[in-house]
């Protein structure tokens, strides 16, 4: 037996939108044969990873503080995957803008304006734009891998946000730990309603996927991002130039993880401590890839990959399944999720061998 | 002298990782394939190693087992990628989330437990030379490092299989019209790759540190595929990048130990330039090896012919054979 792909003639609109469910449901199979292996009730394993969250109204509340990062970065990432710009340092963009936007709070820490958040925002998003800057002009210019140095970046972020926290930024009060003063509440972002977790980088996020579907789908801007993404050939002779593309791609990204990092820190957190790096910057590429690379699908998405680490929280609690799974189960989801994109562009048969032989002698 | 021998040993430990999974990486290239999941089958290689040589007490039984669990993890990446032509760099990437996820998972009951650690092994003869005598004295998989890159350059350049590979590396298409089955070769390099990468795994949970942390691999993959580019996908070229990289990694290690002081009878530049390196933050100097890969990046990357003349021309496009 072989598996044979033939080429369809267009992709299937259909299973474009049933690929992602359908890798979902898949990701819930192997779940289930996890679970069993883990020596846990495989259903209700389950049920309190993915229903569970869903009917309690705090742990609804913590999906949504959750996803704000994700969706914030993966839209980003949509339109530098959308022109095969490989983006993957999107976590240190993330820290970058913390970074950035925890400068004001911890420079000017008296400072009551209502201008200061507004400007810490806007620092956060130049932080991780200038960082993504860095990858996008080294392949413009230099023809440098964007893979390989965004990544390197990553870890060198992390470092500089490490050395912050425990040096010249640490709070004097703060026993020794790491971390900066937590901020004055002209420098924290409002929160959604009274007496909950939910902020306003919720909203942002919202926003900012909109305008992205907006862009990317109804003007010239998106349709140049398309064009070079499937064929710079075609975007070459077209007069579009990729290298800029590249630059563009890349600060847009940037600019959105870098929000994505200053809205934990002034949102969520309420100070630049040793722990903003969290891995939001790579599941944030599966929720890209999950929302089929579309910013509105990605809304669902980030909500999705939310989920399953709200309920990762509350397997921990409830039945002892380690925190790890959760990742185990991201990771499998982006592989089923790329699996299953294959059938939107081909028809997939299985051949036995020796009709494979003799269609072979017919041609 | 003694100072000199060590650190030298010192950079032929923090090297040989990088070799082992560089070398791997450098024939599935070879081949037109781009796999991003060296980080994630390496440290699938170190969580085997580390839980088989603790069951089993045999550190070669370890180091075996991650061998075997470093191809067959790459099996996921080759299924996709050439059964199923899905995208090459964004499986790649799936591979290394859940390379890092599955570890973290089946290593969570070896964290703190102290390994088995892979004793060296005296070439008799050459182990008990003056001078060069400690280099014949260290863990078989250093010896093998070597061998293996001796190995991967003859078979690449000095074998009809060899040639192969490189044209299927070079035009899927036209290999194939000559009746190469491109994607079984392909499937063997991808698992050759990952079999290395689980030896390099190996390493460094039975040699560098012989114990199990999460996420103990910290970009060692990533900086194995910046070096086939830095290498220009030659195997000699790889051993250079490896130890160079390995030299940056144990200067900026020893820059965080030392008390320049020490170095005041050196030449009054070199003291001037130890005192500085040792007086930065620790977090600057960790930094350095990975600022070091982007800049090694950028250099090579700049020299246009360089990079045209070696590149696999097939390389991380996808392939579909037409009946």
């Amino acid at each position: 037996m072989i598996l044979q792909l033939e080429k369809r003639p267009q992709a299937s609109p259909l299973l474009s939108v049933l690929s992602p469910l359908l890798a979902l449901l898949l990701t819930a199979a192997a779940g289930l044969i996890m679970f069993a292996i883990l020596g846990k009730a495989p259903f209700s394993a389950l049920y309190t990873y993915f229903i569970e969250p869903l009917t309690d109204p705090w742990m609804r509340e913590q999906i949504l503080v959750k996803a704000t990062p994700l969706i914030l970065i993966a839209v980003g990432l949509s339109i530098c995957f959308r022109s095969s710009n490989w983006n993957i340092g999107a976590e240190g963009q993330y820290l970058m803008g913390g970074l950035f936007g925890a400068m004001l709070p911890v420079y000017f820490y008296e400072l009551q304006s209502s201008l200061l958040l507004p400007a810490m925002l806007l620092m956060g998003m130049l932080g991780g734009a200038l960082y993504a800057f860095v990858p996008a002009i080294l392949k413009a210019r230099f023809n440098t891998n964007e893979i390989l140095s965004s990544l390197m970046l990553v870890y060198v972020a992390q470092q500089l946000v490490d050395w912050v926290v425990r040096g010249p930024w640490r709070d004097p009060g703060g026993f020794g730990f790491p971390g900066t003063r937590s901020f004055n509440e002209s420098a924290t972002l409002p929160k959604l309603w009274q007496y909950g977790d939910a902020h306003w980088g919720a909203v942002l996020a919202i926003v900012s996927a909109l305008i992205m579907w907006f862009v990317l789908s109804k003007t010239l801007q998106g349709f140049k991002v398309t064009v070079i993404g499937t064929s710079p050939r075609a975007g070459r002779f077209a007069g579009f130039s990729a290298g800029r593309l590249t630059v563009v791609a890349f600060l847009v990204s940037g600019a959105l993880a870098g929000l994505a990092g200053i809205g934990e820190v002034a949102g969520s957190v309420g100070k630049l401590d040793d722990k903003l790096s969290l891995g939001y910057g790579f599941s944030a590429i599966i929720v890209a890839f999950l929302g089929r690379l579309n910013p509105l699908g990605i809304v669902a998405a980030g909500l999705v990959l939310a989920l399953s680490y709200i309920g990762g929280e509350a397997a921990q609690i409830s039945l002892g399944i380690s925190d790890r799974a959760t990742r185990v189960f991201q990771g499998l989801l982006l592989f089923f999720v790329l699996a299953c994109d294959t059938l939107i562009h081909y028809k997939i048969s299985l051949t036995g061998l020796r009709q494979q032989k003799s269609q072979g002698a017919a041609g | 002298m003694e100072v000199w021998v060590s650190i030298l040993l010192s950079i032929c430990a923090a090297s040989t990782p990088l070799l082992l999974a560089a070398t791997g990486e450098l024939v599935v290239e070879r081949s037109g394939v781009l796999n991003l999941g060296v980080e994630g089958m390496m440290i699938i290689g170190a969580v085997t190693a580390f839980s088989v040589a603790q069951a089993s007490g045999s550190v070669y039984g370890g180091a075996g087992a991650a061998i075997f669990a470093g191809a067959a993890f790459s099996l996921l990446f080759a299924f996709l990628t050439l059964t199923l032509v899905a995208n090459q760099v964004a499986t790649g990437l799936a591979l290394t989330i859940l390379g890092l996820g599955l570890s973290g998972m089946i290593g969570e009951s070896f964290v703190g437990l102290p390994g088995l650690k892979l004793d060296a092994v005296a070439i008799p003869g050459l182990s008990g030379l003056p001078v060069v005598g400690p280099f014949f004295n260290q863990d078989p998989l250093f010896y093998t490092s070597i061998v293996l890159v001796v190995a991967v350059a003859w078979f690449l350049f000095q074998t009809k299989a060899g040639l192969t590979l490189r044209a299927v590396g070079d035009s899927h298409d036209s290999a194939h019209a000559l009746g190469i089955n491109v994607i079984a070769v392909r499937y063997f390099a991808i698992m050759f790759g990952g079999a290395c990468a689980g030896l390099a795994g190996a390493y460094l949970s039975l040699v560098v540190v012989p114990q199990w942390t999460e996420g103990m691999t910290a970009g060692r993959g990533w900086i194995a595929l910046a070096l086939v580019v830095f290498a220009s996908w030659r195997p000699w070229r790889v051993l250079l990048g490896a130890y160079l990289f390995g030299a940056i990694t144990i200067a900026q290690f020893h820059a965080q130990a030392t008390d320049a002081s020490e170095f005041s009878h050196l030449p009054q530049w070199l003291f001037a330039i130890i005192a500085w390196a040792t007086s930065l933050p620790a977090q600057f100097l960790t930094s350095l090896p990975y600022l070091a890969t982007i800049v090694v990046l950028v250099l090579i990357a700049g020299n246009r012919r360089l990079t045209m003349i070696n590149t696999p021309a097939s390389l991380g496009k996808s392939f579909v054979p037409d009946r």
